[in-house]
């Protein structure tokens, strides 16, 4: 059948790779990302405009810890955390970035299950998923708390040091954990459809009205790894410098 | 037949799980590494290079791996990584800029005094 509607297809050689296929793609007078879906392609594209906003964060806050002439205050000691004996530097930062990458692995499984219509595993994969996030968000909440009540650091002054602490410190991981907060509604969401079913059904969504399928959970999870991507880049230049 | 292209996209990304475990692992280590880094007190130069090192690893693993960016079309890859190639040029911009910033008012700070 669908032979008779592509009959050109049989001229048509496969898409060649590499560069030679880089240039075809984007010169084809067509649609660019060959093989990716608009949801898929539009997920990308939002995540490089969120990849600049946190990217200007990242560099104002560079540039402001390099040009201040006050002392920046010790990252390594003022998120150390004792329990009970001697202060461990950056613990409890160290805990949030594995239950982050650990939350991004379930995450990855949850899209293979996905896509092989597994729908309990996929489902659960996502709430353990979601239920990462969450804990990462309430540790970030405990971590607020301590700096604020117990250190004095607001976002026009500290005690410790340089003024402009607070506001970078509050702006970058306050932006990523709403991002994170974000994301685990989103997961629930996509995961509340995968358990009922929706995607082998193919329900229409009620805010595209379009058909759902698996790739919507592939999506999620473009948007979830990003999450830590971030938090990656928080870890090394807030934390670590 | 002319549709197995299309077919394989409908499927999307299948991938063995064991690669999954593997990046998790890797990153797990990763992460490790750079936290030794921070608790062993490594300075200066090495501590830069290890940690930025770490940290590119990682985020090459994790839109390699985690985010299918290994097996898809160089269009995408391109369009998708190369803004970013472009914010590190702005960044070493940021950098000078910064260390003429601090001149200043130092310069400014000490003929106060």
């Amino acid at each position: 059948m669908t032979d008779t509607t592509l009959t050109e297809s049989s001229h048509v050689a496969p898409k060649p790779d590499g560069m030679k296929g880089f240039v075809n793609d984007w010169s084809s007078d067509q649609r660019a990302f060959k093989n990716v879906s608009w949801g898929k392609a539009m997920m990308w594209i939002f995540l490089l405009s969120d990849t600049f906003i946190f990217s200007c964060f990242l560099l104002s806050y560079m540039k402001v810890r390099m040009s201040t002439t006050v002392p920046w205050p010790h990252s390594s000691e003022v998120f150390a955390l004792s329990f009970g004996g001697e202060p461990i530097p950056l613990i409890l930062i160290a805990i949030m970035t594995f239950i982050l990458i650990s939350s991004s692995g379930t995450m990855a499984m949850a899209v293979m299950f996905g896509y092989k219509k597994d729908r309990r595993t996929t489902a659960i994969l996502m709430l353990v998923t979601a239920l990462f996030g969450a804990s990462f968000v309430g540790m970030q909440v405990f971590e607020w708390t301590k700096l604020i009540v117990e250190e004095g650091v607001r976002p026009w002054g500290n005690p410790m040091g340089a003024a402009q602490f607070g506001s970078t410190f509050f702006m970058i991981t306050g932006f990523h954990g709403f991002h994170v907060s974000i994301g685990v509604i989103f997961l629930l969401i996509v995961a509340r459809k995968v358990w009922r079913g929706d995607y082998d059904r193919e329900t229409r969504g009620f805010f595209t009205s379009r058909k759902g399928n698996y790739e919507s959970v592939e999506v999620m999870g473009l948007y979830w790894h990003f999450v830590d991507l971030v938090w990656v880049f928080i870890f090394a230049f807030f934390y670590l410098w | 037949m002319a549709q197995a292209g299309d077919t394989a996209h409908v499927e999307g990304q299948q991938h063995p799980i064991g690669i999954y475990f593997k990046v998790w692992g890797l990153l797990f280590v990763l992460s490790a590494g750079s936290y030794a880094v921070d608790y062993y007190h490594v300075e200066s130069y090495l501590r830069w290079s290890l940690i930025l090192l770490f940290m590119m690893l990682k985020a090459g693993f994790i839109v390699a791996y985690f985010m299918h960016m290994r097996w898809e079309r160089l269009a995408l890859i391109y369009a998708i990584i190369l803004p970013p190639v472009l914010v590190l040029i702005f960044m070493g911009l940021m950098t000078f800029e910064a260390d003429y910033t601090f001149f200043t008012r130092d310069l400014f700070f000490s003929m106060g005094k």
